[in-house]
């Protein structure tokens, strides 16, 4: 093991090689997203993810962003175990009726302001399990969506992107900084939402 | 004559069944086989419904048959009654046909919770019994107390509920429920061309698709009793070898994790992550989803793929060794992982259980070998066997069978042979079936397909390696501590949209 360490101390990481294109479309992403989440929500975004029926294929993307070639946590992005302690919901699978009561809970015991992302083409419109008896065909219709990133998985860079679009048009649409939450407009302000059909 | 033969010829055979026959039985033929599966003579394979009749498949060896019961009064004698492994397939046949097994001993639903808005939503009737009402199995004890966990867990998995009735830190039973993840793919399947029916196959778990897809073509393609191009063929092995290793290699590190040790985490997820993009920049996408269609593959290998492909082969085999000698000297992770979450052989056995889980424990069975299909045939490699049954096991079988695909994807980029991608699809002009087994990285994916006059699907069944897994995880809980289980879980690594379906 200690070759394995010194190799590490020895070697520069993964994430600061020389940039190659999409390496470096990467980190200037990362900073991107940084600066955003800096302006709006101090120096963190706490994420919770909820698989509402996926394939899981949205999840091993969403996994990958915690390796080191994205490591997402240098941005001041984490995902959190607890939906109590999360700004940002992401929603990913069609949400099956089997899934609509657990997601709707964990909506719920997230504190505001909070913000929702639908992740992959299911949690958009279901994808192709849409028409089902045993899926509601998108996450717009349990919770409200602020983003959808598509793709069937979107690949890992893809999700960097749409949290840095959520960042921005969070920062375009509200007037106070946090610190003073109560005074924060009703994330359903923010435009192009789409709400809960029922 | 081997047992198969005997049940087939004791029922009459199902004309246009491919490769393996298929024969209707009556109702002594069926339970003559569930008498051979509870005595071990048989593995169960698959068991599945149609509105009117149920199907099972079985394995002797390396030969397979189906056996089909028709079920006039919508019942048939239970098989889980004897035979524990096909309690929760018939407690989903149930919930979705409404074909009742008589003699079940547990008749709770599986995967209906009483939300669908439709009773048997593939079948006929009106459900008499509440579905939204759940008893889980109970255990008597003094000090006993539960722990409930799921659907929603702290880390970025798939849904599940896991009830753990507790001694103290130890886990004196852990029941698993299911079923959140259900998208009712079988109805969507029903009437689908074989473009849509491919793509959502693809889709029944996502790091499968290229098994799910691959046993859906071949299935199809043993229907309609054609055969891809050799080129295709070999892509395909190269995409389900690629597959299992990216799989594997995020396994292995992500059970370390689980105890603790992010290093070797970090390690082999950055491997995973090579891989990955390997795979992007050889087929187009990193999972190579929608690659493999009946007929052919969809994407070539260029020049640019084949040289990310034995870049990646070549940094993973640069690697591992050190990263094997890690996880082999460090005291305090193998602290962890041997002796953890044991599986019996036997219970393998009974179970049939597939994958690094039956072979962690002596269970000799992997369908690329037992079935040789193409191109395996024509390829060289091992199938690793452990005995000991415990975590530490499964990390072994999985490291030893990463090194066995980088020699089959070096033996592929060798030996791949030059032609078309793809043949024409025939027309079909009377219906006819087909069943493939295909080795995926957690196991034997079965798909069983009927397609109808014109090409269409009738009836398709994708059957997980998961549903003879979870039991397992069950048995091998018992008696750890509660705070071993992400650890013991993560080495089964079970699917749930897989099961769930």
């Amino acid at each position: 093991m200690r070759r394995l360490l010194l190799d590490g101390l020895l070697h520069s990481p993964l994430t600061e090689r020389p940039p190659l294109p999409a390496d470096g479309a990467l980190a200037e992403l990362g900073r991107a997203v940084e600066r955003a989440a800096h302006k709006r929500l101090g120096r963190s975004l706490a994420i919770r993810t909820v698989d509402a029926g996926s394939c899981n294929g949205c999840e091993l993307e969403l996994n990958a962003l915690s390796n080191v070639f994205y490591d997402l946590e240098r941005f001041g992005l984490h995902i959190v175990a607890s939906p109590r302690h999360a700004d940002v919901l992401t929603v990913t699978g069609p949400v099956t009726r089997n899934m609509a009561g657990a997601l709707r809970a964990a909506y719920e015991a997230m504190p505001d302001p909070k913000w929702v992302i639908a992740i992959g083409d299911c949690a958009a419109d279901g994808g192709c399990f849409a028409g089902s008896y045993a899926v509601l065909g998108g996450a717009h219709h349990v919770v409200p969506v602020d983003l959808h990133i598509p793709g069937c998985p979107p690949r890992p860079i893809e999700i960097l992107r749409g949290l840095l679009a959520l960042l921005e048009r969070v920062n375009a649409h509200s007037h106070q900084e946090r610190g003073s939450a109560c005074l924060i407009p009703s994330p359903a302000a923010v435009v192009g939402r789409k709400m809960p059909e029922h | 004559m081997p047992i198969l033969t005997d049940l087939v010829a004791g029922g009459r055979a199902v004309p246009g069944h491919r490769p393996w026959p298929r024969s209707v039985v009556d109702t002594s033929g069926w339970e003559a086989a569930t008498a051979r599966l509870a005595a071990g003579q048989l593995t169960l394979v698959g068991l599945w419904g149609e509105p009117d009749r149920v199907h099972m498949a079985l394995g002797e060896g390396t030969t397979l048959a189906v056996l089909t019961l028709p079920c006039s009064a919508s019942t048939y004698p239970s098989v889980g009654r004897m035979h524990p492994p096909a309690l929760r397939l018939e407690r989903a046949l149930h919930d979705l046909f409404g074909l009742v097994p008589e003699g079940l001993p547990d008749t709770r639903p599986w995967l209906d919770h009483g939300v669908w808005g439709k009773d048997f939503p593939l079948g006929r009737g009106t459900a008499t019994r509440d579905r939204t009402h759940y008893d889980f199995l109970s255990a008597d004890g003094e000090s006993l107390h539960q722990v409930a966990v799921g659907p929603i867990h702290a880390g970025i998995i798939e849904p599940g509920h896991f009830r753990f009735t507790m001694n103290g830190e130890t886990v004196v039973r852990i029941e698993p429920r299911l079923g959140y993840a259900h998208k009712g793919i079988e109805s969507l399947l029903a009437g689908a061309d074989l473009e849509r029916a491919a793509k959502i196959a693809g889709r029944v778990s996502g790091d499968s698709t290229v098994a799910y897809a691959w046993a859906f073509a071949m299935a199809a393609e043993a229907a309609m009793a054609i055969e891809a191009p050799s080129r295709a063929v070999w892509l395909r092995a190269l995409m389900a070898e690629l597959e299992r290793l990216a799989n594997h290699l995020g396994d292995i590190g992500a059970i370390c994790n689980d105890a603790g040790f992010a290093l070797l985490n970090a390690h082999f997820g950055a491997l995973r992550e090579r891989a990955l993009r390997a795979s992007d920049t050889a087929f187009g996408h990193r999972l190579m989803r929608d690659r493999i269609v009946p007929g052919g593959v969809t994407a070539d290998l260029g020049p640019e793929g084949n040289g990310a492909i034995g870049a990646v082969v070549a940094e993973i085999r640069r690697q591992l060794p050190r990263l094997i000698e890690v996880y082999d000297e460090t005291a305090s992770l193998q602290d962890r992982t041997v002796g953890t979450g044991v599986v019996t052989p036997d219970l393998a056995r009974q179970y049939g259980a597939g994958g690094y889980v039956g072979r962690a424990c002596g269970r000799h069975f992997d369908a690329r070998s037992v079935f040789h299909y193409p191109p395996y045939d024509h390829l060289h490699f091992e199938v690793p066997v452990l005995a000991e049954g415990d975590v530490d096991a499964r990390v072994r079988i999985r490291i030893r069978e990463v090194q066995q695909s980088l020699e089959l994807v070096a033996q592929i980029l060798e030996r791949l042979p030059e032609g078309p991608l793809h043949t024409v699809l025939p027309g079909v002009d009377r219906p006819c079936e087909g069943m493939a087994l295909v080795e995926g990285f957690r196991g034997d994916v079965q798909v069983w397909l009927r397609l109808s006059v014109g090409g269409r699907i009738d009836r398709c069944h994708l059957r997980d390696p998961s549903w003879f897994q979870w039991p397992l995880v069950e048995a091998a809980t018992k008696g750890n501590i509660i705070a071993d289980f992400p650890l013991l879980n993560k080495s089964f690594n079970c699917a749930y949209s897989g099961h769930d379906l």
